[in-house]
């Protein structure tokens, strides 16, 4: 726990109520099926996640239970759903981010490595640093992992996906392994492959209104939500590195303020105490504008890409039915078929109608959540600027006054 | 009536505090306009040949600086300027805090402003003319306000004069800003993009700030180079030798003086207060290049947030077009506004990091070069009385074996040389302690001025701070009800 307390004035620093912790979702908790992450565990080159279940529905064995998952076993979960021809028509949850420690384990080295050059106050300083930077990296792949479990469980048809249970309940490991090389390459002509489909089908016009504007609305807004998570990344990166810089310049302070011979020694070491406490709340700033601001853009990038896929998926149900249509029409001219042809253009009918009905539910909830979403994270990210604002002005005034009076 | 200067030279009589004192502190005379530029090292550059000016008294005293030879010495000390006595300083700094303002009126009356810039010629032979401009009361100067034009090698030249006839009495002397080729040669080149605005502006406070020092020193402030610089309308243009710049110089007497104590000095420190303070200056060094990095580092990370907080502001009113909910829509669009103020506060903040600290601790730095260099004169006069007793044994050794030898033409000269090395071992003992108790009082007068420096600069720079936070507030505070309407 990031707990940091300041001796004198207000707690500013103190962790966040823990509430519901998806952040970036607004989801309405179900009694008939709950799920969570009780438990983290982070080893060196994975993190065991434990998922928690509570649930009054029939199909499990006990109504509270326990196992244990890696990444992998996500991201086997998400792609089910993504192969499954029956859920074609909804929005697919996005899978969480593998969790990446790699950069905080490099400056951990680093620091190892630097240690001699530096002294035992500023180690152990930038040690605990790392260490905090560590832990919130972990928190949040934890948070990430538990959002999409929830979005899963508060869906009306995934909840009810076999996998699913599977994944929550079956307390063995699944040896889902992750893809290999060929694999991976495999899927990587796919995605080609489907980026150029996905430009012919939405070529096509589509004669429905709502679907037509979703399309423009999502591929626009989906390229400047990408460019907006990159900048603010790039932001909160220049404010970390900002944070740095006060941290160094207490510490000099407070050797300047050991060592002067004259007045300036308490003066010194006052301010280097300021900065010190400043730069926690700047340190704590550039976090929040992360989680409340960036995370959400990130989730939401995410979010919209499956939102594409699912319109995509509906194009090219629409074009598989035009094309068995052309195909119909075709036949009875030559009255060659004409039967099988009949049941292609019902089949395609069917899987196009049943994916446009779900698939409007599903962009409409998907408006719906993302103005929640968003609300409740920019509501937050102004008040927590706020909070760290004043915060900051009360420290610097108080120690204006101290320093003020002292002349 | 006007507390800060005599009524018949402040214009602005009728305030009860004049508008030209309020700016209390040293180095700030403008608004910065400018941002950070790391100050790039020298080479000296010809300024061309030494117009041989009849008027120019201390023609001699522009000679290449050698600290070696022990002759330069007489020359100098000799010199016309009456100045060099030492004279117990009434001084009391000519900056001030709002409240003391009534106490040190007057004392201490005299102000340097360094003005407008002007190009003046093209190509690699142009150069930047500043005009500077002293308002004073003081008796030595012959009018109340005097306006002159200089070029940077002027300040150079002055530098050099004063550091060859004050550092060897143990006179803590201000060094000139440093020699910059690349921004410089930007300038001549014409560009007029933004850094080169901005290193003039740099480069102008920094001379302003270079010249206020200097006459703040009680000494040097009655010194005749001081004065022709500041009244004379023609300067006779700086030597080559002299465009040296002022940390070059430095070097070069810091480099000789050790030179000289790794050879032959151990000095024998009967006094534990050099020791002391020395040491403490050395401590003083490390710490202060340190901090000044580290500030350097935060100007630079603050630019870059204030660009990258821009650049986020644009994306973000771009995401808010494109949302097709209004009252997110609109949100948004005020978030982007809200970071675009943010950094311009930003940018702000970092001109004040620059400015009030970052050039500050820059000063000091340089300072503290001279305070070193004093501190080795000293050893330097003492190696100087030491080598005189050594020569006055050998001489009297040499007359004695002169007795026995029975020459007495020889003898005489003997006899006449012990003389005039007992009078080089009295004068070098007396110029040792006379060094000694200068520089026991110019360090007390370089620590008090520190300490003000400090104090004055650091809240303000503070006091910037607050201002950070309270504009963040305001902004923040007119977001949040927008961020509540999205329904």
């Amino acid at each position: 726990m990031m707990q940091e307390g300041l001796d004198d004035g207000p707690d500013f620093l103190s962790e966040e109520d823990r509430g519901p912790r998806a952040v970036n979702v607004d989801l309405q908790t179900d009694a008939t099926l709950q799920v969570d992450i009780s438990d983290a565990l982070s080893e060196r080159d994975k993190v065991k996640f434990t998922v928690h279940t509570k649930s009054t529905l029939p199909n499990f064995k006990q109504n509270e239970f326990s196992v244990v998952r890696q990444h992998e076993e996500f991201i086997w979960l998400h792609d089910s759903f993504v192969e499954n021809e029956e859920y074609a028509g909804y929005i697919i949850p996005p899978a969480p981010p593998r969790p990446d420690f790699d950069a905080s384990r490099e400056k951990l080295q680093k620091l190892g490595e630097g240690e001699g050059s530096m002294t035992k106050e500023e180690f152990t300083k930038m040690k605990q640093e790392l260490e905090a930077e560590y832990l919130a990296i972990f928190k949040k792949t934890v948070a990430m992992h538990e959002v999409f479990l929830c979005r899963v469980a508060a869906h009306p048809v995934l909840r009810k996906d076999l996998n699913f249970h599977v994944f929550l309940e079956y307390n063995q490991d699944l040896s889902v392994r992750g893809k290999n090389k060929k694999e991976k390459l495999e899927d990587f002509f796919k995605n080609v492959v489907k980026s150029a489909d996905g430009v012919l089908v939405a070529g096509v016009k589509d004669v429905d209104d709502f679907f037509e504007h979703e399309k423009t609305f999502l591929l626009e807004y989906h390229n400047r939500v990408k460019e907006a998570s990159a900048k603010s990344d790039r932001k909160i990166r220049s404010h970390k590195n900002a944070a740095d810089d006060i941290n160094r310049i207490a510490s000099t302070l407070y050797t300047l303020g050991t060592q002067d011979s004259t007045d300036l020694c308490k003066f010194f070491l006052k301010v280097s105490e300021l900065f010190e406490k400043t730069r926690k709340i700047e340190a704590r700033v550039a976090a929040d504008e992360d989680l409340k601001l960036a995370d959400l853009l990130k989730y939401y990038l995410r979010e919209s890409q499956a939102a594409k896929d699912l319109l995509y998926r509906r194009g090219r149900a629409l074009v598989d039915y035009e094309n068995a249509n052309k195909a119909l029409d075709k036949a009875r001219a030559k009255n060659k078929d004409v039967l099988q042809a009949e049941t292609t253009q019902q089949v395609c009918c069917q899987k196009f109608e049943k994916i446009s009905e779900s698939a409007k539910q599903e962009l409409i909830d998907f408006k719906t959540r993302r103005v929640a979403a968003f609300r409740k994270n920019l509501v937050e990210l102004a008040e927590l600027e706020l909070k760290h604002a004043k915060g900051n002005l009360q420290l610097l005034q108080s120690c204006l006054g101290v320093l003020k009076g002292d002349t | 009536v006007c507390a800060c200067v005599r009524e018949s030279v402040c214009e602005r009589e009728r305030e009860s505090v004049c508008e030209c004192v309020r700016e209390g502190v040293l180095f700030l005379s403008q608004s910065p306009e400018a941002a950070c530029l790391s100050a790039e090292d020298i080479s000296p550059s010809s300024n061309g040949p030494r117009d041989d000016d009849p008027d120019d008294l201390f023609a001699e005293a522009t000679e290449e600086v050698s600290l070696d030879s022990p002759e330069r010495q007489p020359i100098l000390s000799d010199g016309p300027s009456p100045a060099i006595t030492p004279v117990t300083p009434v001084m009391i700094s000519p900056r001030v805090d709002d409240e003391d303002e009534e106490e040190n009126r007057d004392t201490f009356d005299i102000q340097i402003s360094v003005s407008d810039p002007e190009k003046v010629g093209d190509g690699m032979n142009a150069y930047m003319v500043y005009k500077v401009t002293t308002k004073t009361s003081l008796s030595i100067f012959s009018r109340d306000e005097v306006c002159v034009k200089r070029r940077f090698s002027d300040f150079l030249g002055l530098y050099s004069k004063l550091a060859s006839k004050y550092m060897h009495m143990g006179y803590i002397v201000p060094p000139a800003p440093e020699k910059s080729i690349v921004g410089m040669t930007k300038v001549k080149v014409g560009k007029e993009d933004l850094s080169s605005v901005e290193f003039v502006e740099k480069r102008r406070s920094a001379l302003e700030r270079y010249l206020l020092r200097t006459v703040k020193h009680p000494a040097l402030l009655k010194d005749p180079d001081v004065l022709q610089f500041l009244e004379s309308s023609e300067l006779p243009r700086a030597v080559s030798t002299q465009a040296l710049s002022g940390a070059g110089i430095l070097r070069m007497v810091n480099k000789a003086a050790d030179a000289v104590n790794k050879m032959t000095i151990k000095m024998n420190e009967s006094d534990a207060w050099f020791e002391e303070k020395q040491q403490q200056f050395e401590n003083l060094d490390v710490q202060l290049r340190k901090l000044h990095a580290s500030v350097e580092s935060l100007v630079c990370h603050r630019k870059e947030l204030s660009v990258n907080t821009a650049s986020f502001a644009k994306s973000a009113a771009m995401l808010g077009n494109s949302e097709d909910h209004t009252a997110l829509s609109r949100a948004l669009s005020q978030l982007a506004e809200v970071e675009e103020k943010i950094d311009q506060l930003h940018q702000d903040q970092s001109y004040a990091d620059f400015y009030l600290i970052s050039e500050l601790l820059g000063d000091y730095v340089r300072l503290i070069t001279a305070v070193k260099g004093v501190f080795d004169q000293r050893m330097k006069a003492w190696a100087k009385w030491q080598d005189a007793q050594v020569m006055l044994q050998r001489k009297r050794e040499a007359e004695a074996k002169l007795q026995y030898a029975n020459k007495p033409d020889k003898l005489q000269q003997a006899t006449d040389e012990i003389r005039e090395w007992e009078g080089k071992v009295q004068q070098g003992e007396r110029d040792f302690e006379q060094i000694s108790k200068n520089i026991r009082r110019e360090v007390g007068r370089f620590e008090k001025d520190r300490v003000k420096d400090f104090r004055v600069v650091i809240i303000k720079y503070l006091e910037s701070l607050v201002h950070t936070q309270q504009q963040l507030i305001k902004y923040w505070e007119a977001f949040l009800p927008e961020a509540k309407a999205i329904a």
